[in-house]
């Protein structure tokens, strides 16, 4: 990981801001050493995120990185990448980010199925702001805008990534580290608009509010409460409840949006070429 | 050879983006701006350039960050309520310096408003439509052959000074048609500066303005719409904060010669005289021509660049004349500035806001009512 920390991140701008006991370093980790698995081109690799705990990733990562308006980096991603298709693009983002604020921008970047891939760092819960509830905040749950409780029920993510068009969804958990990272190396490697969901906890502002106790007993929660897609078909359904699946959910083949606008281009022009 | 058309203000727009060396748009549809879209829709393909239709008007300016800081000369046209939407990333192109172009075909407000009907009541939406102080430039041209010309300078302006450039059609040049001459010889282009080996990607030039590298050439940079340093990255510190927020005015104000744009007609001799822009100004050249046939001496000044406010040429300029008129669309947005300039007793509005464009006629006599 030494290696992966010197190559990958802008050391002089370590160390990091999040609080102890927080999983978006290892979501991060996770994401570079998949990154370093692929063996993408630093220099043709661009990350943009949002706005949010998790979004401030992009300051620390050595790559052309844009750190966007809140719930805006799928815009920007859109753009860079039709522009520049020759690029990776990949967004980093949180669950309040990308399916509140930038929800609209969510469903539409998958149904457009364009060649980006999106992880989506999921804490359940605001955490820069200090505690308020996001649309991954469960039912019941407490948060400073839900002193009473939740009355509101969460989004399923990979549900609404695949009914949206999404072309390869998967879920991981930052118990399970190797797997998230292989997930997420699938995803950049998957042609289309590729999701990650990485279920991470926030044991300052959602942990102590709902009473989950310190990192390691979220992480254990994390653990217990994560069945693998293939354990999950062998099961019956009264064995899953309260239960999130992980793994590749969904994969599917389908025509990308910047190679379908580049065949208009090179009908049009001879080779494509710009002028 | 140069060639002739006969086109709408906002075709004449498209083709002059085109001309520019535009290769991305991104927008949405609304009225009456989208005949822009259509043109870039069906063109920018043919020369290689990138086309989106967003999900709203946000992504729209959101796609256009993201292509510029690919390298690509990028813009989007709204109107009415998609410019009130655009503005938060208006104002994080400002910070994080990405050159773009927001055309904003101009409609009545506020909310829908008057949809299909002409107005100039985005004047001040344009300079302080997003939060935070800041500098910008608008332009507003007053024909179509000016829209075509004005929409490459503008993409220059863009580039030159890493901003964003706001351009104030309306609907009354957005949508007439009159004849547009494509001169023969291509136009002046200016391409943003590019970083020198080691020169940090936030440290100013010579003119202010700092150099911007495409994504994908090697230099790794970070954007972000934090305060920041000149190596790019986000920093809490009062004295770079100062810094930062004097530059973004002062690279434009002190180059307000280069961003300066206006026309003048019989202005030698005026003791009265009108300032307008955009539509408005055509109806203010006829009154000066029937005014000065009454034997009155009336001239015109015409703004073409609005922003940053031409204060010390509007302070010159009417130095000698008894009066000063203020023709536009709006509830007294220029006129209020105007008067921050030369003076409330000097100044008058002649302002309409029932969505209908102001005649010669009124003009002239609202401007008689004040000579005699």
């Amino acid at each position: 990981m030494n290696e992966i920390i010197k190559k990958y991140f802008r050391n002089n701008k370590l160390p990091h801001i999040w609080c102890p006991g927080c999983g978006n370093g290892i979501v991060l980790g996770a994401l570079a050493r998949a990154v370093d698995k692929l063996g993408l081109d630093q220099n043709k690799t661009a990350v943009i995120s949002g706005i949010g705990c998790s979004s401030r990733s992009t300051g620390y990562l050595d790559f052309d990185t844009i750190h966007t308006a809140h719930g805006r980096a799928l815009t920007f991603a859109t753009g860079l990448k039709l522009a520049r298709p020759e690029l990776n693009v990949i967004v980093i983002t949180g669950d309040g980010d990308c399916t509140a604020i930038g929800g609209n921008h969510f469903i539409h970047a998958a149904r457009r199925n364009i060649d980006i891939t999106t992880v989506i760092f999921n804490n359940n819960i605001y955490g820069m702001t200090g505690g308020q509830y996001s649309p991954l905040t469960p039912t019941k749950g407490k948060s400073t805008t839900s002193p009473y409780g939740h009355i509101e029920k969460p989004f399923d993510i990979p549900e609404l990534a695949i009914a949206a068009g999404a072309t390869y969804v998967a879920r991981g958990t930052t118990y399970h580290t190797m797997e998230l990272s292989k997930l997420i190396a699938n995803a950049i490697e998957h042609k289309g608009f590729s999701v990650v969901e990485a279920l991470s906890s926030c044991p300052i502002s959602f942990g102590r509010q709902n009473k989950l106790g310190n990192a390691p007993s979220m992480m254990k929660l994390l653990k217990e409460k994560a069945i693998s897609i293939k354990a999950a078909e062998k099961l019956p359904p009264e064995k899953l409840a309260g239960k999130y699946l992980i793994g590749e959910l969904f994969r599917k083949q389908l025509p990308e949006y910047t190679e379908e606008y580049q065949k208009i281009i090179n009908n049009l022009t001879e080779g494509g070429q710009m002028q | 050879m140069s060639q002739a058309f006969l086109v709408q203000g906002n075709e004449a727009c498209a083709l002059g983006a085109l001309a520019a060396g535009v290769r991305f748009f991104a927008g949405y549809p609304i009225t009456p701006s989208t005949e822009i879209a259509e043109i870039l829709s069906k063109e920018l393909p043919k020369v290689g350039g990138k086309f989106i239709q967003m999900e709203d008007e946000i992504a729209s300016i959101g796609a256009v960050c993201g292509a510029s800081l690919g390298g690509y000369k990028a813009i989007t046209a709204t109107s009415g309520p998609g410019f009130s939407l655009k503005q938060e990333l208006i104002g994080y192109a400002t910070l994080a310096e990405i050159p773009l172009v927001v055309v904003n075909v101009q409609r009545g407000g506020p909310s829908t408003g008057q949809p299909t009907s002409p107005s100039q009541a985005d004047v001040m939406q344009a300079r302080w439509g997003s939060h935070g102080d800041k500098g910008v430039i608008a332009l507003s041209p007053s024909s179509v052959q000016e829209t075509y010309a004005l929409t490459i300078d503008a993409v220059n302006l863009a580039e030159r000074y890493r901003t964003p450039v706001i351009f104030l059609l309306d609907e009354v040049v957005g949508h007439m048609r009159e004849k547009l001459i494509i001169p023969k010889t291509p136009p002046k282009i200016i391409d943003r500066r590019k970083p020198n080996p080691g020169e940090l990607p936030y440290t100013p030039g010579p003119n202010g303005v700092p150099p911007l590298p495409a994504f994908g050439e090697g230099y790794r940079f970070h954007v972000t719409g934090l305060i920041h340093d000149e190596t790019g990255f986000p920093t809490g510190n009062p004295e770079v904060t100062d810094k930062t927020i004097r530059r973004l005015h002062s690279k434009l104000e002190d180059n307000i010669k280069d961003i300066l744009r206006y026309s003048e007609y019989q202005t030698d001799d005026a003791e009265f005289l009108i300032i307008s822009y955009g539509c408005s100004a055509r109806s203010a050249e006829k009154a000066v021509k029937l005014g000065r046939a009454q034997g009155i001496k009336l001239g015109l000044l015409r703004l073409i660049s609005i922003w940053p406010f031409p204060t010390e040429l509007i302070m010159s300029k009417t130095k000698n004349v008894h009066k000063v008129f203020v023709a536009e669309m709006n509830y007294g947005q220029v006129t209020a500035e105007v008067i921050k300039a030369i003076g409330r007793e000097k100044t008058e509005g002649i302002l309409r806001v029932d969505s209908q464009l102001i005649t010669p006629d009124e003009i002239l006599s609202t401007v008689t009512k004040g000579v005699y």
